[in-house]
């Protein structure tokens, strides 16, 4: 079954994405998991309203007991009866630097998860799958740790205001000139915390009387944002952009619910790469919607920039498109530089704007400067400006590394989502006890894995995300391929049927054929 | 040595049980009920199998070869 798009010549290069179709018996039997699992779960519930056993979560006060009750809604039922029994694969304390190999405390529950004592052993060399580490810039050793350990002992570690008042360093003017220079834009402001730079600025951005047109995927920051803003919220199938069309065409031919008056703005909200699913946006087809019906662009590259592009650019330079058409570009440098904080480049009205408007600007402290100088170095180090090859080969052994894994995943049998060259591999579990029992296995064989369930997945399509790094070397992904083989036949996760739908953007007078890359 | 492959690939059976019913993640108590529970139905089921079927199934063999073969067993 080939699904043949004919977009108008808009992408320059193949992509790839698929999204294989849950097999109708994993489906039923991970329903059937999950109605064992509400049943005890009501059971318990039940033993513990009785006193028959001792409850040992969050519960109301005694004399609160008549108020509106507060832990009733399924996330807390489920987060009582499921989450709690698997949840040693998640909030494992590290205690080395997150890089390629990260070293954990051991720890073990003697009531079933509901708390924890830590042995004392550390396990070293566990196999980081987990960190957004793209680039490998998380290093202990290395010019990046230098250069900050330096600015270290020259400004401290605390800024100790807001960039309004007395935080605003000569760090951060020359991070912001950096950060316009490498993505293309007129120019840039940089926050310290990436969750924030979206949640209060795009508040800043739209207001009551605009529309927002969001992803059906995007991530909580985002939402949150849109939310705080005041303004309208349609939200467009995942990555669909004929449902994005028609929201388009509605917004403008009906214009505002009921008086009908043209919307002031309307912002399209979407992101580089989505890390649940490890696609990547249609970025040329929004690009052309945006033009056709004059709308405003956010793009948040948090998981792209550095990531993809022939140097590391992000999405934009992977589709080969202009940065003047994004209007507001935003990211993280969180993952694939190794630091912390957030940025928005764009025109250069924009960022004055924010400047002097956006809450994290005027509310949020700064970022702190040894972070900035691990940014700065970071961002040369990839654009070759500090005299080296090391950030394009990095580059390209990221991409070398994606493209390996996947064809390797994909040749085991595994059901993978998401685009061939996005470094996000989520890899299908379905069922509830095989996301806890493979987090466990893994760590059993020294390898760090994330699972992902729900509520940040839908309910029966659980997942682990693997996050390759260019600090992975071919021999730690190969013994992370054959550990993945031998768990994957352990628990029989190979669901695969090779029945792939995947989205060939060609024209329609071209035959399409299988295409094997070697 | 066969014995021991047997008893792995037995218990390598339990496991796929174990992870498809969702009882992995079940504390002992717990999943003690459930076996009971699921044996006992599975044992109902089988006896049910036994006592129905046979005669179900030569039922329907006689209706069916009645139409499709004509000769009545005449009441003599």
């Amino acid at each position: 079954l080939n699904h043949v798009v004919h977009n108008g010549g808009l992408y320059k290069r193949p992509f790839n994405e698929a999204f294989e179709e849950t097999p109708m018996l994993v489906a039923v039997l991970t329903y059937v998991g999950y109605g064992v699992l509400t049943l005890f779960g009501y059971l318990r519930d039940f033993m513990r309203q009785w006193k028959i056993e001792k409850c040992q979560n969050a519960t109301e006060r005694e004399e609160q007991k008549d108020f509106v009750p507060l832990y009733q809604d399924f996330e807390n039922f489920y987060n009582r009866n499921l989450y709690m029994r698997i949840r040693d694969s998640w909030n494992r304390p590290i205690c080395s630097v997150p890089g390629a190999k990260v070293d954990m405390m051991e720890r073990v529950s003697h009531d079933y998860n509901w708390t924890f004592t830590y042995t004392g052993k550390v396990l070293k060399g566990i196999i980081n799958m987990g960190s957004y580490n793209y680039l490998g810039f998380a290093q202990k050793a290395g010019t990046c740790q230098e250069a900050a350990a330096k600015v270290l002992s020259q400004y401290g570690a605390g800024v100790c205001s807001t960039r309004q008042e007395m935080g605003n360093l000569d760090k951060h003017e020359e991070l912001e000139k950096l950060v316009a220079r490498f993505l293309g834009v007129e120019s840039a402001m940089a926050y310290g915390m990436g969750f924030a730079t979206n949640s209060m600025n795009i508040p800043a951005l739209v207001g009551k009387g605009c529309l927002i047109l969001s992803d059906e995927l995007n991530h909580a920051s985002l939402v949150l944002g849109a939310r705080l803003s005041g303004a309208t919220i349609r939200i467009f199938k995942h990555n669909n952009m004929q449902s994005l069309e028609k929201l388009l065409k509605d917004a403008i031919v009906h214009g505002q619910p009921r008086t009908r008056r043209p919307w002031k703005k309307i912002l399209i909200l979407v992101e580089g790469i989505y890390s649940m699913e490890g696609s990547i946006v249609r970025l040329p087809e929004v690009i052309a919607l945006k033009k056709k019906y004059k709308s405003y662009l956010y793009l948040d590259e948090a998981h792209s920039i550095g990531a993809l592009g022939p140097s590391g650019r992000g999405v934009v330079e992977y589709f080969g498109l202009n940065p003047e058409d994004v209007d507001v570009m935003m990211g993280t440098f969180t993952k694939s530089f190794g630091a912390a904080g957030g940025y928005i480049g764009g025109k250069k009205e924009l960022i004055d704007y924010l400047r002097t408007y956006s809450h994290s600007a005027v509310y949020a402290t700064s970022l702190s400067p040894p972070v900035v100088e691990q940014i700065i170095t970071s961002m040369k180090c990839i654009m070759g400006e500090d005299g080296t090859t090391v950030g394009k080969a990095r580059v390209q052994q990221l991409a070398e590394n994606t493209r390996y894994f996947r064809r390797r995943l994909k040749e085991m049998g595994f059901i993978i989502y998401g685009n061939e060259d996005s470094p996000v591999v989520p890899l299908m579990l379905y069922m509830p006890a095989k996301i806890g029992a493979f987090g466990r296995e893994m760590l059993k064989r020294n390898i760090g894995v994330v699972v992902v369930g729900f509520p940040a997945t839908p309910i029966i399509e659980s997942r682990a995300r693997f996050c390759l790094s260019a600090a992975h070397t071919k021999e730690m992904l190969d013994t992370a391929l054959k550990e993945i083989n031998d768990v994957g036949d352990l628990l029989q996760l190979k669901y695969s049927r090779h029945r792939l739908v995947p989205n060939l953007d060609r024209p329609f007078d071209e035959t399409t054929y299988e295409e094997t890359e070697d | 040595m066969d014995i021991k492959r047997v008893k792995d690939y037995i218990y390598w059976l339990y496991y796929q049980y174990l992870l498809i019913s969702c009882s992995y993640v079940l504390e002992p108590w717990e999943q003690s009920m459930f076996h009971t529970i699921t044996v006992t139905v599975f044992a109902m089921v089988v006896y049910t199998a036994y006592v129905f079927v046979p005669i179900h199934v030569r039922l329907a063999f006689e209706f069916f070869s009645q139409i499709f073969g004509g000769q009545p067993d005449s009441t003599v």
